[in-house]
Order: structure tokens, then C-alpha cells, then sequence
């Protein structure tokens, strides 16, 4: 079955360089579907067997393609719902078994940024209220040191809390409105925020803005982020490592220079063959692969991609391929990743003990 | 005089809000010959939409169009719905992002793609179905006969969307419009969409029009790329005049776009060079350039007359006082 170790995390070097700030082991999470009726027509195997780590100060970038289960993850990090088996270990304590106000109170220091900025705020409160509901929530300070905080908050998101405090979110674009949702974010002052395609429905030059500020909070408050897109560039533009997943699992890990520039994994090649390039020369060059993602339902046997992978043998339908680090840092999913270093043997060694 | 399948001429589109008047559409002009591919880029309320819309006639009544749209030599401003639809369909016809929302889910995908061409011409049952099963194998649809009994929700984001070029290519037109027809879609998925556009272009000999927020997309798959803002074109020139090692983009507002996009040799962390403040409402737009109150290079001509689109070089024109030096990156 699929590998104990951290996928994502050299794993000879586990217990002495700090404790990891988020750590998911073998995240399992499922969907029965139910036809008319109600008799159960199968079970949607949407995040099957996902470890990594987040290292504090550290953002790791998560990409997929619609289905591949990572928004699904993020919300079993969250506990939202809650992962059917696996382990989420947050600041040292383990976040599947707490219940209620304990819950509540682990979960304060991570936070969550989502797609739509209008969808996740409420239209008929101002700016203010909404910055500080997770103030009022947690029963953090009085009411003059909340309305600080917010001022403080707007302030370090770029917005005017004079001009906008007071303004309701229809008032707003989209780039002031995911700002909002931001500053809503850091109220708390979490060590970690989990962004879901947080700045896909922005144009451009918004979307370059936000990155900015993400990047501005990340060296100011030492923040930690799940980035998730599907954006491949976007991704490596905010992130430290960089995750692939594909139908619910994870292909390959690595630091993000590397993950781009070597690829390991069939698929990863494909979606970065797959972007479209600002150099009108480089285009069409390589064949993007066939097909679409089969159903979560009834995922191929063996390796998930073997469907689409024009390397795949009888092998990939047999035998599930396990992680292995082939680089440091780096590691792939696959029985016959694209470059194989001499040492990949050593390393494989080294991985499956752990 | 070239062979132009479309003429735009100062095309202008306005709407009431609210009793001020919105010029979404600010005269522009362009022209898409035979078997060509056109990208319109813009970020949202830019007029790129609003634009292809007028065309097709798709605006609703009461809207101001003023200017001038021919395809094929025939004035489309103006013509009654009636009339339009004589050329809908058959000479023109337009994709659009959302193939969930476009296609009627209580109707077989075969019945919807069938509709479309008993509507334009006069074939029997038979032979329209005939033609639909051949339509879904046009656009590369495996199994097309069991498809055509199916309904838009048995079909994935990227099959939906092969089923709404099935309908746009019913009558075989001679331009398709695609608005934003990929962005809903996953990249793998983007990537294979636009090859089957682009073989279809081939195959039908058709002119194409891209209206799109990526100049990526633009870039990799246009011969032509016009870039607008605030409701006029800014800068139009050849694909790989504008892009490129040695690309030559000459208005700001196109360098800003180009920089602004996450790029995948850029290194992790590094900030993106913005330009900072937003589009400007347009029911009251600045006298000069209407990029200016953005623009990092402003100076004070530009914020009292607004530049005119010209060729300044052979096939490419800009609308700046101050345009970046050639080939230079801001």
C-alpha cells in the first residue's frame, strides 16, 4: 500500500531539523455517491492515502486539475469534514481526534482563503464586521481593541480603513473583496493559511497585486501557506516545494525549482507541456496527453495516470507505485519516472525504511 | 484591397446606467481575413466581449451600436433579428465559457446539435442526425453514437465544450467566435480544445476569434493580437511581432500585463512588477489616456489628450505618448 513516510520531506532527515508546522499522514477521505433512492452506487475515492509536511515559514504549493482531490484535502486539514483515516498533526497536536471548543481552539492558528471573495462574505455586513467576526468568535479582546485590530488588519492589506471600513462587500472589486477576505483571515494571527485558488478569479494585474501582498505577509509575519491552484506558473511563483497531485494522490513532491525545471513524473510533464507560452515559437512543440481523468469511482488499478501515461507497462496496472526520494527533497510516485539518477536505488532504500 | 472576411469600423457600443451613458465599446476598428486566428485580450470590462457581441447581435434591444460590422462584404449593424439570424449559424457563430450553462440539460446532446442544423437548412430527420453523428466525430468525440443519446451531464467539462464547437459548426461557418472558451477548463484539457480549434480552422478553411483574459493563449495560438482597454484598442500587431525573445510590445498597459503574469522562469518569492489602482469607471472615463491615471511613465500629455491608435511600424499599431523602448522590457 501506499508509503508510511512524508511525501514531501527527505525522510532520513526526520527528527532534527524542527518539528514541522502541518503534518498529514495517509489522509483518506470518501464519497459514497447514491443513485435515485438512495442505494449507495459507490464510493468516491477523493484524497486516497496523502502525506506531507509544512515546515513553519514554509509554503507549499499543491497543483491539480479539476477532480484531483486537493480542494477536498485542504478541507480534511481543516476538519471540514473530517478525514475518514489518516493523521493531521498541527502545531503538535493531533486535529482528528479533538472535538467541539477544543477543535475550535487548535484550528484558530490556521486559516483559510477561498476562491470566490464575494461567495464567502456575507453581502449584508461592512468590512469591519466581517474583519472582526473571528475576533468575536474567539472572544478576543473588547470592543475598542477589536475595532484597533481591524484598522490595523485593513492597514496591512492594502485597503483605507477610513474608506473602506464601512463599505458592504458589493461596494468592492474583486481584488478589494479577496483583500477582505484576507485581512478576515489574519485576524487571528495564524501560523498557517490555506489558500484554495485564492486568486484564480482575478484579472491579471489584480491577481499580481495579491500575490504581492501574499508574499509581503509570508516576510513580515512568518506565515506559512497551502497554496492550492491549478495555475502551474501561479504555484511557482509563491511556493518553496510544489505537490502534484492526480486523482487523489500525490505523484511527485519536490523543491519547486526542481520540480519544474526535471520533472520525475510522467503527468507533471504533461501539464507543464500543456501551458500556454508567452514565446510564440515554443508552441504546439510537445504532445499533450490524451484522454480525460477517469472516474474517482472506480480508479485505474496500480498507478492512477497508467490510463493516460504513454510509459505505462503492465506493471503500472499491477503494482502501485511507492514514493521514492530520487533527488533530495525530491520524490516521485512512479515506476518509471522520467530521469532515474544512479543513487535512486540507494534512496528508495532509505525511503521505505522510515 | 485584401480578401477581409470581417470589416470593423469605429465600432461603438454604449448602454444607460443609471442615466449616465457607458461606452463599453469606444470606436475601434480591426479586420479578420479567411483562416485566420484573431486573439482580443483584455481583462474583465474591457469591451472585448461587448465587442463580438455587437457583431453577432447578441446584445439586447435598445442597446447603442453605432459603426460598422461587415462579414463578407454584408452590414451586420443594424439588420433586424430576423436577419441576423440568417447569418448566425450559418456564416458566424460563438462558443462560450460556460458549456454547462449553454447547453440545455433536459435535451440529448444528438437532439441539441440536430436542432441546430434543421434550424439553418433544409434537410430531412434523418439526415440532420446523420450529420450530428458526424459533427461529434468532427470534434473528436470517441464513441459518437452512443454520445448523441446522452445528456450535457453525463459529458465532462471538456466534452460539454466539444459539444457546443459541434453546434457552432453545424452550418460549417466561416467564423467562430470563441469568448473565453477554454478558461472554465483544466490545462491539459485547454491544450487539447485549442488543437481541436485550430484543426477545425484547418479542415473549414475558418477565421477565428480568440476573447481572452491570457496572453499566453494568445500568444501560442494567434496570428493577430489585439490588446484593449477601457473600451478601445491600445495596441494591435502580429502574434510574433508582440511576443517573444525579442518581442517589441510598445504600449504600457501590454507591458503590464505581460510582467504581471506569474511566469515560469521567474524565481519563487520574487514580487511581480504591478501597476497599482484599478479599470476606470466607465460612465465617467479621464480626458487623456484612460490607462494614464495606472501608467508608471504618465506625463502630463497624457493626461490631457488621449493618444490615437496608428501604425507606427509596419502591421503594428499603438495608442501611447510615451511608448516602452523597442524590445525593452519596461
Amino acid at each position: 500500500m501506499s508509503g508510511r513516510h512524508a511525501m514531501g520531506e527527505p525522510a532520513s532527515s526526520k527528527p532534527a531539523a524542527g518539528e514541522p508546522l502541518l503534518s498529514a499522514r495517509d489522509l483518506v477521505q470518501e464519497f459514497v455517491v447514491r443513485e435515485r433512492g438512495g442505494t449507495k452506487a459507490g464510493v468516491v475515492q477523493a484524497v486516497s492515502g496523502v502525506s506531507f509536511d509544512v515546515m513553519p515559514g514554509e509554503t507549499l504549493g499543491v497543483v491539480g486539475e479539476t477532480g484531483s482531490g486537493k480542494s477536498t484535502l485542504a478541507r480534511a486539514i481543516l476538519q471540514a469534514p473530517r478525514p475518514k483515516s489518516g493523521s493531521v498533526v498541527f502545531r503538535g497536536t493531533e486535529l482528528t481526534r479533538l472535538h467541539g471548543s477544543r477543535l475550535l481552539q487548535a484550528r484558530r492558528h490556521m486559516q483559510f482563503v477561498f476562491q470566490d471573495p464575494f461567495g464567502s462574505l456575507d453581502p449584508k455586513w461592512q468590512v469591519r464586521s466581517i474583519v472582526a467576526e473571528p475576533l468575536v468568535a474567539y472572544r478576543t479582546g473588547d470592543r475598542n481593541a477589536r475595532q484597533k485590530r481591524v484598522d490595523e488588519l485593513l492597514d496591512l492589506v492594502g485597503l483605507d480603513p477610513v474608506r473602506h471600513a464601512k463599505r458592504h462587500p458589493r461596494e468592492l472589486s474583486g481584488g478589494q473583496a479577496q483583500r477582505v477576505a484576507i485581512a478576515r483571515a489574519l485576524a487571528l494571527s495564524p501560523s498557517l493559511i490555506i489558500c484554495d485558488e485564492a486568486v484564480s478569479s482575478l484579472d491579471v494585474l489584480i491577481q499580481a497585486q495579491v500575490l504581492n501582498l501574499f508574499e509581503k505577509l509570508r516576510a513580515e509575519l512568518g506565515l506559512s501557506y497551502l497554496f492550492i491552484a491549478h495555475d502551474l506558473a501561479l504555484v511557482k511563483q509563491v511556493s518553496d516545494r510544489v505537490a502534484v497531485m492526480y486523482l487523489g494522490k500525490l505523484c511527485e513532491v519536490g523543491p519547486g525549482e526542481r520540480v519544474y525545471r526535471e520533472p520525475l513524473h510522467p503527468y507533471t510533464r504533461a501539464l507543464l507541456d500543456s501551458i500556454p507560452s508567452t514565446e510564440p515559437g515554443a508552441k504546439r512543440a510537445a504532445a499533450t496527453i490524451k484522454g480525460e481523468p477517469p472516474s474517482p469511482i472506480n480508479p485505474p488499478s496500480g498507478c492512477r495516470f497508467r490510463t493516460r501515461c504513454p510509459r505505462a507497462t503492465d506493471k503500472c496496472a499491477l503494482e502501485e507505485p511507492i514514493p521514492r526520494e530520487l533527488a533530495p527533497g525530491h520524490l516521485v510516485a512512479c515506476h518509471f519516472p522520467l530521469s532515474e539518477p544512479a543513487a535512486a536505488a540507494t534512496a528508495t532504500a532509505d525511503a521505505t525504511i522510515s | 484591397m485584401s480578401q477581409s472576411l470581417l470589416e470593423v469600423e469605429e465600432l461603438r457600443v454604449g448602454f444607460a446606467v443609471g442615466g449616465r451613458e457607458l461606452r463599453a465599446v469606444d470606436g475601434i476598428s480591426f479586420s479578420v481575413n479567411p483562416g485566420t486566428t484573431l486573439a482580443i485580450i483584455g481583462e474583465s470590462g474591457s469591451g472585448k466581449t461587448v465587442s463580438c457581441r455587437a457583431i453577432m447581435g447578441l446584445l439586447p434591444s435598445g442597446t447603442d451600436i453605432n459603426g460598422s460590422a461587415r462579414l463578407n462584404g454584408s452590414e451586420l449593424i443594424g439588420l433586424s433579428d430576423s436577419e441576423l439570424r440568417r447569418h448566425r449559424g450559418s456564416d458566424m457563430a460563438m462558443v462560450f465559457q460556460d458549456p454547462a450553462r449553454s447547453l440545455n440539460p433536459t435535451m440529448r446532446v444528438g437532439l441539441q446539435i440536430t436542432e441546430a442544423i434543421t434550424t439553418h437548412r433544409k434537410v430531412s430527420k434523418q439526415e440532420a442526425q446523420t450529420q450530428a453523428v458526424e459533427l461529434l466525430r468532427l470534434v473528436r468525440i470517441p464513441a459518437a453514437e452512443r454520445r448523441f443519446h446522452e445528456y450535457p451531464h453525463q459529458l465532462s467539462g471538456g466534452m460539454r465544450q466539444r459539444v457546443m464547437i459541434a453546434i457552432a459548426l453545424a452550418c460549417r461557418p466561416k467564423l467562430l467566435i470563441a469568448d473565453e472558451a477554454t478558461t472554465a477548463l483544466d490545462v491539459t484539457t485547454q491544450a487539447q480544445i485549442m488543437e481541436l480549434l485550430l484543426e477545425l480552422q484547418q479542415e473549414l478553411d475558418m477565421a477565428l476569434i480568440l476573447i481572452s483574459h491570457d496572453l499566453g493563449l494568445a500568444a501560442s495560438y494567434a496570428d493577430e493580437v489585439i490588446v484593449m482597454y477601457a473600451g478601445k484598442i491600445v495596441e494591435q500587431a502580429p502574434a510574433a511581432r508582440l511576443f517573444g525573445r525579442d518581442g517589441s510590445v510598445r504600449m504600457r498597459y501590454t507591458r503590464a500585463l505581460l510582467d504581471a503574469i506569474p511566469h515560469m522562469e521567474r524565481p519563487a518569492h520574487s514580487a511581480l512588477p504591478v501597476v497599482g489602482g484599478r479599470p476606470p469607471d466607465m460612465t465617467a472615463l479621464p480626458v487623456g489616456c484612460s490607462f494614464a491615471p495606472r501608467c508608471g511613465s504618465a506625463a502630463e500629455d497624457c493626461l490631457a489628450k488621449a493618444p490615437n491608435l496608428l501604425e507606427h511600424a509596419p502591421g503594428h499599431k499603438w495608442a501611447c505618448w510615451h511608448p516602452c523602448e523597442n524590445g525593452v522590457h519596461s
